[in-house]
């Protein structure tokens, strides 16, 4: 498996990752020495095998419907790049 | 002072022979003098140790102090802390004050230990050499050109130097073991599930694991019976009473099977390793163990698949960086997208980078089956084998890293080699199991060599009870580098 230029370009996209040109041929040619490596894994067949998402197998605790949290919102909101009135600011999304 | 084990910091503590403000401002001079050469801190927090230290003090005049009231510790800067920088060694979060303490930094606040401060780290965890730090890499106290491993390398530095007596870590797939290998101290992970992981910020959640790091294994004992514990905060916490893992620590040896996995003394390691680890394991035979040889047949198989699952769930957890709530925010952009893209593209370092772009493509439409499916079914199979290996044994032994320590820069070009740094630790991540590193020597240039031992599930007593037995029998734990001393 090769990884194409557009297709690391499009990746990058989807992860909001702002990718010069100067920097997407580097990417590319250390993302393909990975996958390289991951490839290995299709060598192996896994018909059958269930997948292992947890070393336990836990089932997901359930709690009761209460509130647990206190408001912290002035402690949190102290550390925003950028606030007001209690709301978090980004550039305006609906013109 | 310096140089004492827990047990006899704590006798000095109560017997009033030094207080804990005194203990801390040692330490605190030591990282001051030490840290520039080393930089196994990010941030030294004398004002914040003095006045716990004062607490302590208090607790130790009123008859209430427990194990660790009184005890100096660095915490890796993975852990948050609230009032203190908490940066995962990232330009991301090199703002990140945590308005809230890690549950692990709770207990160990309630249990009167003294922070000195957070230590030098690769950016989020992802790194097995600690140059992936915005904070450059950490120094080897054995050799300054070379790196101390990662990616809890500052922790290790911390603990090997004696800028600190004990060092909390985290382990995603070796990152507590390998530096403690290559710096010549004692550190375990323990079963996951078993320290929270409230409050450390998340690579790859099925993997992550706080662990601790000491000079021995009896101070590692000492410090994870403080750190683990059910938590309700933590959806993957396992509740369990809780453990005492010094109490076996005296259990004679005899009977002990010690499994030697053949694909981890192939030909992949280097002949100074092989040459301590194989005298080590000498050294557990004459202890009265016993070795067998066992076998891990899709032991090749965790580092393809570790690099898929790991990625994959850092590319969900690290979305949450989008310089809005916290962290960095790049200081022009267009509209929402622009920001988010401008300020991931600066926050974050080439590594983070890399990974994140990784899980984005193995978890995007189409390939989900093809790489993570896959993946988490060879988790399956690599973790059957362990449980078929443990029938035939009580602990697995093997060395913690191929080689000892490298140079810096040696390999920080080249992912793919960096990745294979990690072949004997990793697998035991995707199992879920508890792995301990321990002093096995010293390898070519006076470098240390670790022995890795592998338990089965809740068998973290176990394994600190055979280092321990191996501590009182050798020396190797005791030695220090010499500009360290």
């Amino acid at each position: 498996m090769s990884l194409s230029i557009e297709e690391v370009r499009h990746i990058a996209r989807l992860a909001r990752i702002e990718l010069t040109d100067a920097d997407a041929h580097a990417t590319q040619a250390k993302l393909n020495g990975i996958f390289g490596l991951i490839e290995q894994m299709q060598a192996v067949d896994t018909a059958g095998v269930e997948p292992m998402s947890h070393p336990q197998d836990l089932a997901t605790r359930l709690r009761a419907d209460a509130v647990s949290e206190s408001d912290r919102r002035d402690a949190f909101q102290r550390i925003a790049p950028q606030t007001e009135n209690g709301l978090y600011l980004v550039p305006k999304v609906i013109e | 002072m310096i140089n004492a084990p827990l047990s006899e910091l704590r006798r000095a503590l109560d017997a009033r022979e030094i207080s804990a403000v005194e203990l801390a401002s040692l330490f605190l001079d030591r990282i001051e003098a030490a840290n520039p050469a080393l930089n196994a801190f990010i941030t030294v927090d004398r004002d914040g140790a003095l006045a716990a230290a004062r607490e302590a003090d208090a607790r130790i005049a009123a008859g209430t102090a427990g194990p660790l009231t009184g005890i100096p510790l660095a915490h890796k800067d993975v852990f948050c802390t609230e009032g203190v920088l908490t940066s995962c060694g990232s330009k991301m979060l090199a703002n990140f004050v945590s308005p809230y303490d890690a549950h692990v930094v709770t207990l160990l606040k309630n249990a009167g230990t003294v922070m000195l401060g957070k230590t030098n780290m690769d950016e989020f965890a992802m790194g097995s050499s600690n140059e992936n730090s915005h904070y450059g890499p950490a120094k080897n106290p054995w050799d300054n050109t070379r790196i101390p491993g990662g990616s809890s390398g500052g922790s290790a530095v911390a603990v090997a130097a004696r800028l600190a007596p004990i060092a909390t870590g985290t382990d995603t797939g070796g990152s507590v073991r390998q530096p403690a290998a290559l710096t010549g101290v004692t550190g375990i992970k323990p079963t996951y599930g078993v320290c929270s992981r409230y409050g450390m910020v998340a690579y790859a959640s099925s993997l992550d694991q706080a662990g601790a790091f000491g000079a021995s294994a009896a101070d590692c004992a000492a410090l994870l019976t403080a750190m683990a514990g059910f938590d309700a905060r933590d959806s993957t916490s396992l509740e369990r009473p809780a453990e005492d893992y010094s109490r076996d620590l005296d259990k004679p040896l005899a009977g002990l099977r010690i499994g030697l996995p053949r694909e981890f003394f192939g030909p992949g390691m280097a002949d100074d390793v092989r040459a301590a680890v194989d005298a080590a394991l000498a050294e557990y035979r004459k202890l009265g163990a016993t070795t067998v040889d066992v076998s891990l047949p899709n032991a090749q198989l965790a580092i393809p698949a570790y690099y898929v699952i790991a990625p994959a769930e850092a590319s969900s957890n690290l979305s949450r960086f989008d310089g809005v709530r916290y962290g960095h925010r790049a200081a022009e952009y267009g509209d929402l997208a622009d920001m988010y893209e401008k300020s991931r593209a600066q926050g974050f370092g080439a590594e983070v980078k890399r990974r994140i772009l990784v899980g984005t493509y193995v978890l995007s439409h189409g390939y989900y089956d093809a790489y993570y499916l896959k993946a988490q079914k060879l988790r399956r199979l690599i973790a059957e084998d362990f449980r078929a290996a443990f029938t035939q044994c009580d602990v697995i032994a093997g060395p913690t890293s191929p080689t000892t320590a490298w140079a810096i820069g040696e390999k920080s070009d080249d992912p793919v080699q960096m990745y294979l740094s990690d072949i004997y630790t990793i697998a035991v991540n995707l199992a879920g199991l508890p792995g301990l590193s321990h002093p096995a020597g010293f390898g070519t240039g006076g470098l240390p060599v670790g022995l890795q031992l592998i338990g089965d599930y809740f068998a973290e007593g176990r394994l600190l009870n055979a280092a321990h037995r191996f501590q009182q029998a050798t020396d190797w734990h005791t030695r220090r580098p010499a500009a360290f001393a």
